[in-house]
C-alpha cells in the first residue's frame, strides 16, 4: 500500500469513478441529473461533504470506538450536510429548491458512508483528504456528464443555451424518471466497452 | 399531498409517486437486493416494517420537540438518528420476542439505516405538511410502493439471468435499462390522482 497522495487522487477519476464502478449513491444520480447545471451543484455539495468528513474521520480515527464507529461517521456526516443545507439556503437559493429533498439525503449517500468506512477511518490525513477529494470530483463529473446528455436531448439546450435551434422536438423521455435509468444503463455499457 | 383523501393517498403513494421509480429514492437496494426473488422479499417486509415506524416517529420528533424549541435546522440529523436507533431498538426487539420474523429479516434491517427511502420518506411527509393519520397511511403507501416495485423488479431480473445478454451491457447496465422500463409502466399512472 505505497500508493502516492496523487495517486489517491486521480483513481476517483476514472478506476473508481462512483456511479459508475462502485455502483453507490445512484439516488441523486438518477434524481437531480435533469440539467447540467443541477448535477453540478449536487457534485460540488456532495464534494463538500465528503471532503470534510474524511478528513474529520481520518483525524479522530484513533479515538472513535470501534463498536460505534457507524454511528459516529454519520453523525460526522450529518453535520456536514446541514452546514451545506443552509449555506445553500442562504447563497444559492434557486439550486436549493431544485435540489430539494435530495440535500438533506446526502447523509445516506452510501459513497459517503462507504468512504469513510472503507477509506478515512484506516488512513491519515493527507491521503483521506486526498481520496475526497478524488472521489468527490469524479462524482461531480459523472453527474455533470449525465446531465448534459439528458439536458442536450431532452430540452434541446445546454447550460439554458439552445444547442439544436428552434425546430428542434424535446425528446421529452429524457428528462423524465424512465430516461433516467436507461440513460445511467448506457453509459454503464459504453463505459464497458471502453474497458475491453 | 395534505388535501388528498386517505384512499387516493395510499393509490398516489403506491403507484403515481412510487418511491423508487418516480421519486428516484432507495435505488441502492433496489438494485442490490433485486437479484434472488428471496432477498427482494426480506428486504421489502423490513422496509414496511420500518418505514411505518419511523414516519410516525419522526413525525413526533419533529412536531413535538424541533419545532417547539424551534430546531428545525436539526432536522436532519435529529431523523437520521432516530431511524439509526429505531433500526437498532426494533432488531433488538425481534431478536428476542419473534425470533421467526427476525430470522426472515436477517441482515436486512441494519442495511435500512442507509436507505434513502426511510429518510426521503420520512422528509416528504414533513415537507408535505400531512397531519399525523396521513403520515402514518403515507409512510405505509411508500413502503408497500417500494416493496411492489423490488418484487416486480426481482422477478424480471430473475429471468434476466436466463437470457444472453451482451457482453458490455451485463448485470448492472441491464438492470438499470430494465428499470428504466419499468419505470414507464408505472409513469402510465401519472395524473390518476
Amino acid at each position: 500500500m505505497a500508493k502516492t497522495i496523487t495517486q489517491e487522487f486521480t483513481k476517483g477519476l476514472w478506476a473508481e469513478i462512483p456511479p459508475f464502478r462502485l455502483v453507490l449513491g445512484l439516488c441523486p444520480v438518477l434524481g437531480v441529473t435533469t440539467t447540467m447545471e443541477n448535477g453540478i451543484g449536487m457534485g460540488l455539495a456532495t464534494t463538500f461533504v465528503l471532503l470534510c468528513s474524511n478528513i474529520l474521520v481520518s483525524a479522530l480515527r484513533n479515538i472513535i470506538p470501534p463498536k460505534v464507529r457507524i454511528a459516529c461517521f454519520i453523525i460526522i456526516i450529518a453535520t456536514f450536510v446541514i452546514v451545506v443545507e443552509l449555506v445553500m439556503q442562504a447563497y444559492t437559493y434557486p439550486l436549493f429548491l431544485r435540489l430539494g429533498l435530495f440535500i438533506p439525503l446526502i447523509v445516506v449517500n452510501c459513497i459517503v458512508l462507504g468512504r469513510a468506512e472503507a477509506f478515512a477511518s484506516k488512513n491519515g490525513l493527507l491521503p483521506s483528504m486526498a481520496d475526497g477529494l478524488g472521489i468527490g470530483i469524479g462524482f461531480t463529473l459523472s453527474l455533470a456528464a449525465l446531465g448534459a446528455i439528458r439536458e442536450i436531448f431532452g430540452t434541446g439546450t445546454f447550460f439554458g443555451a439552445s444547442v439544436f435551434g428552434a425546430s428542434y422536438q424535446p425528446f421529452t423521455f429524457m428528462i423524465q424518471a424512465p430516461g433516467a435509468f436507461v440513460c445511467l444503463g448506457l453509459m454503464l455499457c459504453i463505459m464497458n466497452l471502453f474497458e475491453k | 399531498m395534505s388535501e388528498l383523501g386517505y384512499f387516493s393517498l395510499i393509490i398516489s403513494t403506491i403507484f403515481v409517486n412510487n418511491i423508487l421509480l418516480a421519486k428516484f429514492l432507495g435505488n441502492c437496494p433496489f438494485l442490490g437486493t433485486s437479484k434472488k426473488m428471496e432477498t427482494a422479499v426480506g428486504m421489502a417486509m423490513a422496509v414496511v416494517f420500518v418505514l411505518v415506524m419511523a414516519g410516525a416517529i419522526t413525525w413526533v420528533v419533529y412536531h413535538l420537540f424541533l419545532v417547539r424549541f424551534d430546531l428545525v435546522y436539526l432536522r436532519t440529523i435529529a431523523f437520521i438518528l432516530v431511524i439509526a436507533s429505531l433500526v437498532q431498538f426494533v432488531e433488538l426487539f425481534l431478536k428476542k420476542s419473534i425470533p421467526a420474523l427476525y430470522a426472515g429479516l436477517g441482515i436486512f434491517l441494519p442495511l435500512i439505516t442507509t436507505n434513502c427511502a426511510v429518510l426521503g420518506a420520512c422528509v416528504i411527509n414533513i415537507d408535505e405538511e400531512l397531519s399525523f393519520m396521513k403520515s402514518l397511511v403515507a409512510s405505509f403507501g411508500f413502503a408497500v410502493g417500494f416493496g411492489l416495485a423490488l418484487i416486480l423488479f426481482a422477478g424480471v431480473r430473475e429471468r434476466i439471468l436466463l437470457a444472453r445478454v451482451p457482453k458490455p451491457l451485463q448485470d448492472t447496465s441491464i438492470g438499470l435499462i430494465t428499470a428504466g422500463i419499468l419505470s414507464l409502466t408505472f409513469f402510465a399512472f401519472k395524473g390518476m390522482v
